[in-house]
């Protein structure tokens, strides 16, 4: 099977993956300079591949090189923000090529929005849980096609048939003779043997690597101090700014009184821009001290008045009207008519911030007729092309150099650092770090759109679903980030998770309506599209069997007849966190079920819900089944951290606007999910041989829902609207 | 007026305002860059450092409350018993993610090892909680720390 088999399995992201899409790697040798093999890899897209034939060309996006001493050198369209991409892709090329692990090293890839877009998301870009999934076959066959050349070339050498050659360790033996050669004595001769197509890939049970908890590649630097991300380079002579952007979203600077701030020692400059303002220092510390002793006032524009009810009374509203129809099978109205029960039940979910550990930051030196960037960033091509144009250049004279990310989580998919940046240090002479405060961050981030979604379903005498109906509204952020992706009034990020559920449900209908807030910038936040849609369709599954007077597990188990993946590891969360036994008072079990980006997971989530309302997360107990678990370690980590994310979302999350202006500034009012209130959380993966699914996303979406149906089952309070409301929860 | 600070053993003096936040004067005068900003508000942790032994952070410690305090950062923090430890534990458990906030828990953690060598839960939470992970670490962060003890523990 192809890599899109898990994808389109149940017809998720079809709309970015034409039908006729070709999976078929395109591969190229060639000798390396000063000796050594070089295989140019091809990972095709629906964008890059029409483009390919239309210039009758081959474009590489992935770089492979072989050196006289045997070491490999990858280079790829991937970043690493923590999520163990940079250690189980050169799993996949070790593996075929039969070299090992530490033989295989990584060189960051240049911007190039052609050579390195990502295959499932048509830009280059790291986010949505996509590197392993578009990396899997490709990869794999580009190591095995080395391989069977460097064989061919031993075999050439010793004039024996290659079918007699075995790979491993880094050479090439021939067991008759008992001759061997070594990868870098054999990479000169390799380059030109003819590239074989069609290349047989190992089985699974023949890995040696994959599938093995393989320590990552990049811990050392980050136990001490020495990795460097983006807020730590120092190119010679430069200089700390920080600033403040207009409070009010729209709004400008009408006057700015900078003496006081000049005064401050080591203050060298302030830069006024039309809604910003930026205090540049020798250090930090200066650079602060100059914005608070600076007086700015602020011309606030037209969204003076802005408040978070007033976005949320529009989305209400926006879901009375119809919308774009995402999904419809059946006769839902027909259906509905004949129910026996009926269920209505309506949703919100607030506006987030990413609040990455690593503050906003980049850092630019504008010079004459170039300007280059230091930064760390999930799309690199999109920063490229977003700072040529706010440094009035042609894009290849902007420069970008990417580092280590201090958390992404999709905030770092924005160019928005960068083109300040480069606003900023247009009038400054040296190299410029912009680091934004703690509260510039929070204040102006992209943020997770606010949703609004109305459900209502039809139970039959059974209590089955025989109809369900969904409508939301909240804003597109792929219209805005790839237009191209927008279509016919849907998108299928703002959809995932809620057209594709994992139920059998026979007339079943789901319509989107865009509805984008005024100001307020949105943004791709971890787990996009089913941070919001499973915890609303997991909601309400949990609302229909309470309808039922049935069991939340038992439930939802009799509509996955269709679905065994998904029941399997249903039946695994139950079983492991001992469903239906007993709990003291106050505590209660919630539990959800998802299919998105390629892996099914379940999670039971135990919550203790104090007399005053505060919740306390417990355990949680998740079983996945990814595909094929390359790093079984990595993917242990990631759900763990999904989990801390998510729940942090469901208990504390929420960013709220008063007067236009953003009420949250720093973990004060934006809370964090701290140690003493972190759960013991146990995580189950099942064997397995598809493609690999997607893993870093997926314990996000899936908590929020787990926790509430929790909380449900703790108090009898269903949690319609997020974060978790104490006031709500608060018993006599 | 220039300050003097000993940091990881050697003294340097600083140009800078006397009430210039530590941090700053780490990361952007001497330029080690080990030590991470994360909110500046003694919140996250992120700026964690020892000062005499002492998880400290050093986002609102300012130069002029110094004086003769030794200041140890994540750069030599792997030259302390507890802090070897706590470096091997680790990676043992594999416990960066991002890797952003760990100089702050591996500074937190040292101090946490080195006065009390056999941290209870409570001790390890009273100890960490002041240190945030967005990216969730806290699940290895804890059993890190007790590898490290019972390595301290066994004389190791
Ligand atoms: S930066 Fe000092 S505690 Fe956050
Ligand atoms: S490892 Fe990323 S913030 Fe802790």
């Amino acid at each position: 099977m192809t890599i899109d088999h898990a994808l389109t399995e149940r017809g998720s992201r079809q709309s970015l993956l034409p039908a006729n899409l070709s999976r078929r790697s395109f591969l190229k040798a060639s000798a390396a300079i000063g000796g050594g093999l070089v295989l140019s890899l091809h990972l095709p897209s629906s964008r890059n591949t029409a483009r390919a034939s239309e210039a009758a060309g081959f474009e590489p996006n992935a770089i492979i090189r072989i050196d006289g001493n045997g070491e490999v050198f990858l280079t790829m369209p991937y970043v690493e923000m923590g999520q163990g991409t940079y250690t189980a892709i050169p799993m996949l090329i070790a593996e075929e090529l039969e070299v090992s692990l530490d033989k295989v090293h990584l060189e960051h890839a240049p911007p190039n929005e052609q050579f390195y877009a990502n295959p499932l998301l048509g830009v280059q870009a790291t986010g949505n849980s996509n590197a392993m999934r578009g990396a899997w076959k490709p990869m794999r066959e580009a190591g095995a096609t080395a391989r069977m050349m460097l064989v061919a070339a031993a075999a050439k050498e010793w004039s024996v048939d290659p079918g007699t050659c075995r790979a491993q360790g880094g050479e090439v033996i021939h067991d008759e003779t008992g001759k061997r050669l070594t990868y870098g004595a054999l990479v000169g001769a390799a380059a030109n043997m003819p590239v074989q197509k069609d290349v047989a890939l190992k089985s699974a049970d023949s890995f040696t690597l994959i599938g093995k908890p393989i320590k990552r590649l990049d811990t050392p630097t980050k136990v001490n101090g020495t990795a460097i991300y983006g807020i730590d380079v120092r190119p010679p002579g430069v200089k700390i700014a920080t600033l403040a952007q207009s409070p009010v979203f729209g709004g400008r600077v009408k006057s700015l009184d900078d003496a006081a701030a000049l005064a401050v020692k080591g203050v060298r400059q302030v830069v006024r821009l039309d809604d910003a303002v930026a205090v540049v220092a020798d250090h930090m510390g200066a650079a602060k001290k100059g914005m608070e002793a600076l007086q700015i006032e602020w011309d606030d524009g037209q969204h003076a008045s802005l408040a978070t009810e007033d976005i949320a009374r529009e989305l209400d509203k926006a879901t009375m009207s119809p919308g774009a129809v995402a999904q419809n099978i059946g006769d839902v109205d027909k259906a509905m008519g004949s129910a026996v029960t009926r269920v209505e039940a309506s949703y919100q979910l607030p506006f987030l911030a990413h609040a990455p550990m690593e503050p906003m930051n980049c850092t630019v030196h504008f010079r004459k007729d170039e300007c280059e960037i230091w930064i760390g960033n999930q799309a690199i091509a999109r920063v490229q092309a977003m700072a040529a144009q706010a440094a009035g250049l042609p894009q290849e004279k902007v420069i970008v150099h990417n580092h280590l990310i201090g958390g992404g989580f999709g905030r770092r998919l924005e160019a928005d650092g960068a083109v300040r940046a480069v606003e900023i240090a247009k009038q400054v002479d040296s190299p410029v770090k912009v680091v934004w405060t703690r509260e510039e961050d929070i204040q102006h981030d992209l943020y997770r759109p606010y949703w609004f979604d109305r459900l209502s379903a039809g139970l039959d005498d059974k209590g089955r679903p025989i109809a369900w109906k969904n409508r939301f509204a909240g804003s597109s952020v792929i219209a805005r980030w790839l237009p191209p992706g927008f279509k016919d009034g849907l998108d299928p990020d703002s959809t995932e998770g809620a057209i594709d559920l994992v139920y059998d449900l026979p007339n079943f209908h789901v319509e989107y309506v865009r509805a984008e807030p005024p100001a307020i910038p949105t943004g791709f936040w971890r787990s996009v599209g089913p941070s919001h849609n499973v915890f609303v369709t997991e909601s309400f599954v949990d609302e229909l069997a309470a309808a039922a007077k049935q069991d939340p597990v038992a439930y939802r188990r009799a509509l996955l007849d269709k679905s065994p993946r998904a029941k399997a590891v249903l039946d695994l969360a139950a079983e492991k966190a001992g469903w239906g036994s007993t709990l003291p008072e106050g505590s209660g079990r919630g539990v959800s079920l998802q299919f998105v980006f390629g892996s099914y997971m379940a999670q039971v989530a135990e919550v203790e819900v104090a007399k005053d309302g505060t919740v306390q997360l417990r355990r949680v107990v998740c079983a996945m089944d990814c595909g094929t678990p390359v790093n079984p370690n990595t993917i242990e980590a990631q759900i763990q951290s999904g989990i801390i994310f998510g729940a942090t979302a469901a208990l504390y999350g929420e960013i709220t606007l008063k007067n236009g202006r953003v009420e949250q500034t720093n973990f004060d009012s934006y809370q964090m999910l701290r140690i003493n209130e972190a759960p013991a959380i146990e995580v189950h993966i099942m064997a397995s041989t598809e493609p690999p699914g997607g893993m870093g996303e997926t314990g996000t979406s899936a908590i929020v829902p787990a926790i509430a149906n929790a909380i449900y089952a703790a108090t009898g309070t269903r949690l319609r609207k997020m974060p978790a409301n104490p006031g709500l929860l608060k018993r006599a | 007026m220039a300050v003097a600070i000993k940091i990881n053993g050697n003294t340097h003096s600083v140009d800078v305002d006397d009430d210039t936040p530590l941090l700053w004067v780490l990361r952007d005068v001497l330029g080690m860059t080990g030590t991470k900003f994360g909110c500046g508000m003694a919140l996250c942790g992120a700026c964690t450092v020892q000062i005499d032994g002492v998880a400290t952070r050093s986002c609102i410690t300012t130069v002029d409350s110094l004086g003769e305090s030794e200041v140890t950062t994540i750069e030599a923090i792997g030259s302390t018993p507890a802090g070897a430890k706590i470096q091997k534990a680790w990676l043992e458990h594999e416990v960066p993610q991002c890797g952003y906030c760990q100089s702050g828990q591996i500074m937190s953690a040292s101090a946490l090892l080195a006065a009390n060598p056999n941290p209870t839960d409570a001790d390890i939470d009273d100890a960490m909680s002041g240190n945030i992970c967005r990216c969730g670490t806290y699940v290895r962060i804890r059993a890190a720390i007790k590898l490290a003890a019972q390595s301290a523990g066994n004389g190791g």
